[in-house]
């Protein structure tokens, strides 16, 4: 192979993808050879895992342009790639189709905010911050507005909402692993951590961003194929996506005959629910048009400033790079997300529809508990069938399921063949492993390069940086497994606390950073303080303290109040107190205009 | 020196403009359509009930194509101004 790695990223992924599918077709002969589905699903995650860590064997590094940014010399499209499977996390993967399978419309206001955060990015951050030249979201805020207490309040977000995240990941790896490698739930965690921390530890960016475009890959692939197959196996064709509009009038009949939406269940099992909400169902109230809004509006606000998402567009090689490689992020992101609500729909056909061999409501109870899957998954308490009534026949508020297993169990659910079911937990691995992974660095990296370099010790050489950047990042993994393995919060929950920490204390200082000139030191530590702060409370008040919330905001969107409260402190005390200097007004002119070298030197 | 003063002003301002364009589109996919969900049911869009499609894939698939309109555009304004990147700056 001629020119240097970088030069053949097509050739080296394009093998991989081949060697990829091949392994998809011989793990496909071993089972039909006789194999059986507990070895094709170790070797599944087993294979993948390997390569990943390969990979970042591979890439490591001891160059601090390296290790913080990739060297910047990322092409737009690795980077999207990277970026989407950076930010398409175990709630994407594993969550998300099973919270639209549950929660009907409603919950596609995550879908909505988790993209259209991406025109945030792309129109008001992406190719500012990598003009500036940062390695890290805390270096913007320090240099921008000065001083190393704005530095420091910029490292208490990041690490707050980072690691929130992160402890979801950690928790949906240890739920795959659990279930493909059958150990106890609290081994696989530890497990997750140590795939996680081959990756990124001896590599940082490097390392991290070559496996998230290995990760992506897998990832995809195992979120389609399972759905085409469905799709194709009831009849809709290949394209799912474009053809579920007809599965989606059928669900809404079926509805209408299993009485869902006003059958309610009469027992409880925790942690599992029973399906009452209907597919299609948009309230028509003010308040149902609200809640909707304002989660869009936390998850949008949110992925525009949440730092492991940003950071990747540092590792670009030019402004221009970093605008389109935006683009090519959310066309990733889009390919799994416009088939999140097929996949859905195919799930609830499948069980619903009396017509299919797979449907399993009106059926008598001994038959359904016959079945393979439901006995797998009744066995790790993520699924239950209970007659309440006593009449023998399974009705909908009958079947209990944990809305995270509805993604890994729909290939047994629909009876595809097993080395499907494999494909899924290498899909929700790489997914989980690969967010993980981002968030890690993250936090390893404001810690190592904000607050140890230049704030503790502005003298330390590169290596003694490098050397507290991995030991950080032990620290935090050993932290974040820890704290999964007690099980706090579900995985979405978890997830968008980090969305609404984020938005509550750095959407603000970062825009208006780039877009007001006028914004001076003390506006921002008044408005990340003040929007944390008063997020935060409101957090406490909602969901610890049992208050009532105001206007419909629960602990899912106290966003909505931390960002009021940023924005409006930040701008009032800005003007009360003195303009920027004449440096920092040239520095922002300089952050608007392309054309030039960055901000910071390339070795700060 | 004031000259181009003066052309990165007009540079900032042509900017400027093109991102309230910009997020003037992404408010009525992020927030305009979804408030008339219920009523836009009625209607019957490649199969699927109105709402549902823009909340599904309809505003996702607005969002990649508003950002790659986005980019180009902002590319051509850089390059018009003449303070787009040096080729050998991507170095």
């Amino acid at each position: 192979m001629k020119g240097d790695f970088i030069q053949n990223l097509g050739k080296i992924y394009g093998l991989y993808t081949g060697g990829f599918l091949l392994f998809i077709i011989l793990m496909a002969i071993l089972e039909q050879a006789g194999v059986s589905p507990d070895t094709i699903g170790y070797l599944f995650v087993g294979f993948t895992i390997a390569i990943y860590a390969l990979i970042g064997v591979l890439s490591r590094t001891m160059a601090t342009d390296q290790y913080y940014v990739a060297g910047r010399q990322v092409p737009a499209l690795y980077n999207g790639m990277a970026t989407a499977a950076d930010w398409m996390s175990g709630a994407s993967f594993v969550a998300m189709a099973g919270g639209i399978y549950f929660g009907g419309y409603g919950y596609m206001a995550f879908l909505v905010g988790w993209t259209g955060g991406y025109v945030l990015v792309a129109s008001l951050m992406a190719p500012y911050l990598r003009k500036f030249g940062c390695y890290t979201v805390p270096d913007f805020i320090g240099t921008r507005y000065g001083g190393n207490f704005a530095r420091l309040c910029a490292v208490i977000v990041l690490v707050v909402a980072s690691f929130t995240y992160v402890t979801a990941q950690i928790n949906a790896t240890g739920t795959v692993a659990s279930r493909a490698l059958q150990i106890p739930f609290e081994v696989g965690v530890w497990f997750g951590l140590a795939g996680i921390l081959v990756c990124s530890m001896l590599g940082g960016m490097r390392a991290v961003t070559w496996t998230q475009v290995a990760q992506y890959i897998v990832l995809i692939v195992a979120y389609i194929v399972p759905v085409v197959w469905m799709s194709n196996k009831s009849g809709f064709g290949m394209i799912p996506q474009l053809a579920y509009g007809d599965a989606v009038h059928r669900v809404q009949e079926l509805e209408v005959l299993h009485q869902i939406g006003t059958l309610k269940p009469t027992e409880k099992f925790g942690g599992l629910a029973a399906l009452v909400n209907p597919i299609n169902a948009p309230g028509d109230t003010l308040m149902a048009k609200w809640k909707f809004a304002t989660l869009v509006l936390c998850m949008m606000c949110g992925t525009a400033s949440l730092p492991h998402v940003l950071m990747r567009y540092f590792t670009t090689p030019s402004v221009r790079s970093a605008r389109i490689s935006v683009g090519w992020s959310i066309l990733f992101i889009f390919l799994l997300y416009f088939t999140a609500p097929a996949l859905a729909t195919f799930t609830k056909l499948s069980l619903l529809d009396p017509t299919l061999a797979t449907g399993i409501i009106g059926k008598s109870i001994a038959d359904v508990n016959a079945l393979e899957w439901i006995q797998k998954w009744s066995a790790v308490d993520f699924l239950r069938v209970s007659d309440s009534n006593g009449d023998g026949i399974l009705q909908i508020n009958e079947l209990f399921m944990r809305a995270d297993i509805v993604v890994l169990a729909t290939p047994e659910i629909a009876g595809l063949p097993y080395v499907i079911s494999g494909l899924v937990a290498a899909g929700g691995m790489a997914a989980a492993m690969s967010t993980a992974d981002g968030l890690l660095l993250a936090i390893a990296n404001a810690l190592s390069h904000d607050l140890y370099y230049k704030i503790i010790d502005p003298k330390a050489e590169t290596k003694t940086r490098l050397v507290v950047a991995r030991i950080l990042l032990l620290g935090v993994g050993a932290a974040g497994a820890f704290v999964a393995s007690l099980k706090l919060t579900s995985i979405l929950g978890a997830v968008a606390w980090a969305f609404d920490f984020a938005c509550s204390g750095l959407f603000f200082p970062l825009v208006l950073g780039i877009w007001w000139k006028r914004a001076n030191r003390q506006g921002a530590l008044a408005g990340m303080i003040g929007g944390f702060v008063a997020g935060s409370a409101y957090l406490y008040y909602v969901y610890f303290a049992g208050g009532t919330p105001w206007f419909g905001i629960d602990h899912l969107r106290f966003g909505v109040i931390g960002m009021p409260v940023s924005l409006v402190l930040m701008i009032v005390v800005s003007l009360m107190t003195e303009e920027p200097d004449e440096e920092t007004q040239r520095m922002v002119d300089a952050v608007r205009t392309p054309r030039g070298g960055t901000i910071l030197d390339s070795a700060h | 020196m004031a000259e181009a003063d003066s052309n990165n002003e007009a540079h900032w301002q042509r900017t400027k403009n093109l991102t309230i364009i910009t997020l003037i589109i992404w408010f009525i996919f992020a927030f305009g359509v979804h408030w008339f969900a219920p009523q836009l049911n009625s209607i019957t869009f490649l199969g699927f009930p109105l709402g549902f499609y823009m909340a599904g894939q309809g505003s996702l698939f607005a969002f990649v194509v508003i950002i790659f309109w986005f980019a180009r555009t902002q590319n051509k304004i850089d390059e018009e101004f003449g303070v787009a990147e040096d080729e050998n700056e991507d170095e």
